[in-house]
C-alpha cells in the first residue's frame, strides 16, 4: 500500500498500510521505541470506503486479514484510532498463542495484577495510574495467558483514555487528542520506557480484580465459578482454543484469588489494590 | 522474491504446487505469501503442506496458528454433522454430506487444513419437508426472513434459505441438487443420492466422480469465483487422489462437461504441469495483491455479472435484479 509501518506489541507484530500518510506517521512516530518486525503476524489495511473517499470527506474502513463485515468506518481525523481498532481486532479474532482477556494488566515483583470488567470499569484508567506509581504497566486492553504455563505475557499498545480519565492521568508522551469519536473523546498515552523494555518478560497472575466505577467502597470475594464465567465472556478466543482454552482459565480461576471491587473515585481504587494485593 | 510480490496469488499457487518453492523467499515474500494465503482461506491448507519444512521462527508461528484455527475448524464441522445426524437420520432420509465437512468426514487430502464455513447436506427433494420441519424441531430458524428472498430460495433454488442454529450459531446449507433449478444444466440429483457412499455412521459422502463434478458445477457454472482457489485446491486433490476414471462421462450425465473439463484444465495449468489456458479464468482466480487487496475490480465485475447470466434467464434476471435495487439491498452473488 501507499504509506505502511511495521512494529511489534510484546508477542504480536503488525503491519499497517494506509491509503494516506497522517495515520501511519503517527503510529510511527507514537510507536517509535518499539522494534520493528520482518514477518508480521497480522496485516492491517486502512482503506479509503471508495476511490473518491481518499480524498473527499476521507473516510477510513478498518480491514485486513480479519475483519467485521458490518464495521462502520471513521473519519480521516480519527485515523489513529482506526488503526489501533485494526490492530486489536487483528488480535481478537486471530490470536491462538494465547488465552486472551479483555482486560489491563501491571505487574510488581515479577506478578501480575489482572482486572477485567465492561467498558467504562475503569480498567485502562487504573492501569496508566498504576503505571504512574512504580507498577509495570503489561497492557490495558488484552491480558494474554500461555496456555503451557499459566504465566500472563504482556501487549503493552497505547493506552487508550477516554473523556474524563484524559485529564486524571499524567504522562510524558501522548497521541493528539481525538474528539467526538464514536467512543467519545479519546486520548492514546504512550507506556513508560520500563513497559516497552520490559514487554518480553512474563509474569505469574496474583490476583484478579473485576472493578465497577461510581459505587461506594465494596470488596466481595469471587468464587473461581463465577470468575471463571465472566471471564469466558471476557475472553474473545476460549472457544476457539478448544481444550487449552478451557484448562488455561481452569488453572487461572482456582489458583488465583477473585475479587469484585466498587470504588467512587480513582484515589479509592489505587489505595484498595495496595491493600488487597497479595 | 520482490518481482513476484505485489504482482498476484500466483505467489500462493506456486508454494501449494511447490512447497520447496517458498524457501527463496524473503521476509516480504512471506509476509505477501501469508497474507494472500489468508485472504483466499487457504492458510490452514499452506500450513499443512509447508509442514516439516525449514521456515523462519515468525512465519512458523503463523502456520502453526493457522493449522490449530483449522483443526477447530475441522471439529466444529464434524460435531455439527454428529448433530444434523441425531436430527435427521431417525428420519429414514439419506444424509449426503458435501464441500467441506465431506472431505473432513472421509478424511481426503482435500480436507487437510481446509476452513469450513457451513455445513452443507444433500437430501432427497422429496424429503426436503419432512427435514425442514425436524431441522426447526430442533433448534434451527431462518436467516432470512425477507419473504422474496424466502419466495425466491424456494422456488428456484437448489437449497433451502440457509438455516442456523440458535444456540450454537452454525448455518446449515440443505441442497436438493446441485445448481440452482434456473441454470441450464440439468444434474441428476437422484443418481447423486443413490450413488452416494456411506460413511459407516449413517451419514454419505458423493461418489468420487461426483465430488468432483459437484465441485467443479460450485466453480465454474455457479457463483462469480470468489473463494476459487481454494475451489480448485480442492479439485486438485480430489483428481489426485481419485483420478480421473469416469469422469468425463459422469460428467456428461450430469450435464456438465465443459465445466468439469475447465476444473480438470486449470487444475492442471495452475497446481501441475498441464499447459496455461483459460486466461480470463486465470486472471480472476489470482486476483489478489500482497496486501491480501481484491485486485483487477473490471474481470471481478464480469465474473459477477455472468454468475447471475448462468443463474437466471435473461427476463427473469431483470426482474431480479430489479426488485433487489428497490429494496438497496446488493444483488445476492
Amino acid at each position: 500500500m501507499r504509506h505502511s509501518v511495521h512494529l511489534r506489541i510484546g508477542p504480536a507484530a503488525f503491519r499497517i498500510g494506509s491509503d494516506w500518510a497522517a495515520p501511519v506517521d503517527a503510529l510511527a512516530d507514537l510507536y517509535r521505541d518499539y522494534p520493528v518486525p520482518d514477518v508480521p503476524d497480522f496485516t492491517v489495511r486502512l482503506e479509503a470506503t471508495r476511490p473518491w473517499r481518499r480524498w473527499l470527506r476521507p473516510s477510513v474502513q478498518i480491514t485486513g486479514d480479519y475483519m467485521l463485515p458490518e464495521a462502520a468506518p471513521l473519519p480521516l481525523a480519527h485515523g489513529l484510532l482506526a488503526a489501533e481498532m485494526g490492530m486489536n481486532l487483528q488480535v481478537a479474532l486471530g490470536w491462538r498463542r494465547h488465552l486472551l482477556l479483555h482486560a489491563s494488566a501491571v505487574e510488581r515483583n515479577g506478578r501480575a495484577l489482572l482486572m477485567s470488567g465492561e467498558s467504562g470499569a475503569g480498567k485502562s484508567t487504573l492501569a496508566a495510574l498504576l503505571m504512574g506509581r512504580g507498577w509495570r504497566l503489561m497492557g490495558d486492553e488484552f491480558a494474554l495467558i500461555a496456555p503451557a504455563t499459566g504465566m500472563a505475557h504482556a501487549f503493552p499498545r497505547l493506552v487508550s483514555l477516554k473523556g474524563g480519565a484524559i485529564g486524571a492521568v499524567a504522562g510524558d508522551r501522548w497521541g493528539p487528542l481525538l474528539p467526538c469519536t464514536p467512543k467519545g473523546d479519546i486520548r492514546h498515552l504512550v507506556p513508560d520506557a520500563r513497559a516497552i523494555a520490559a514487554m518480553d518478560e512474563p509474569a505469574r497472575p496474583a490476583l484478579l480484580l473485576f472493578p465497577r466505577y461510581g459505587e461506594t467502597r465494596a470488596v466481595r470475594e469471587m468464587p473461581a465459578s463465577e470468575a471463571f464465567v465472566r471471564l469466558t465472556q471476557a475472553s474473545t478466543n476460549y472457544t476457539l482454543l478448544g481444550e487449552a482454552g478451557f484448562t488455561a482459565l481452569t488453572r487461572l480461576v482456582t489458583e488465583v484469588p477473585a475479587l469484585a471491587i466498587d470504588y467512587p473515585d480513582s484515589e479509592t481504587a489505587l489505595a484498595m489494590v495496595e491493600e488487597l494485593w497479595p | 522474491m520482490r518481482a513476484v510480490v505485489g504482482t498476484d496469488a500466483m505467489l500462493l499457487v506456486r508454494a501449494l504446487r511447490d512447497p520447496t518453492s517458498v524457501l527463496d523467499l524473503d521476509a516480504d515474500g512471506w509476509t505477501a505469501l501469508l497474507t494472500i494465503a489468508r485472504a483466499e482461506q487457504l492458510a490452514g491448507t499452506l500450513a499443512h503442506r509447508l509442514h516439516g519444512l525449514a521456515v523462519p521462527p515468525a512465519v512458523a508461528a503463523t502456520l502453526a496458528d493457522a493449522r490449530q484455527i483449522a483443526e477447530h475448524a475441522r471439529r466444529t464441522a464434524l460435531w455439527e454433522a454428529t448433530v444434523v445426524a441425531r436430527v435427521l437420520l431417525p428420519l429414514g432420509v439419506t444424509v449426503v454430506l458435501l464441500k467441506g465437512t465431506a472431505y473432513a468426514a472421509s478424511g481426503l487430502a482435500a480436507g487437510q487444513g481446509r476452513s469450513i464455513g457451513d455445513c452443507d447436506i444433500l437430501v432427497p427433494r422429496e424429503a426436503l419437508e419432512t427435514v425442514e420441519t425436524a431441522l426447526i424441531a430442533a433448534g434451527w430458524e431462518w436467516v432470512k426472513p425477507d419473504p422474496y428472498d424466502d419466495a425466491y430460495y424456494r422456488r428456484w433454488m437448489h437449497e433451502l434459505p440457509p438455516l442456523i442454529h440458535r444456540e450454537r450459531d452454525r448455518m446449515i446449507d440443505v441442497h436438493h441438487t446441485i445448481l440452482p433449478l434456473t441454470a441450464r444444466p440439468k444434474p441428476d440429483a437422484a443418481a447423486l443420492i443413490a450413488d452416494a457412499v456411506p460413511l459407516g455412521n449413517g451419514l454419505s459422502v458423493l461418489s468420487p466422480t461426483d465430488m468432483i463434478v459437484h465441485a467443479a458445477a460450485h466453480l465454474f457454472a455457479d457463483g462469480d469465483l470468489a473463494g476459487g482457489l481454494r475451489n480448485l485446491w480442492d479439485i486438485r486433490c480430489l483428481i489426485e487422489e481419485f483420478g480421473k476414471d469416469r469422469l468425463a462421462d459422469r460428467a456428461a450425465h450430469h450435464g456438465l462437461t465443459a465445466p468439469v473439463a475447465r476444473a480438470v484444465r486449470l487444475a492442471e495449468a495452475l497446481f501441475g504441469d498441464g499447459r496455461t489456458t483459460d486466461h480470463l479464468f486465470r486472471r480472476r482466480l489470482l486476483a489478489r495483491d500482497g496486501w491480501g487487496r481484491a485486485i483487477r475490480p473490471a474481470t471481478r465485475l464480469g465474473f459477477y455479472v455472468r454468475s447471475h447470466w448462468l443463474r437466471m434467464p435473461p427476463a427473469m434476471l431483470a426482474r431480479h435484479l430489479w426488485v433487489k435495487w428497490r429494496r438497496g439491498a446488493p444483488a445476492r452473488g
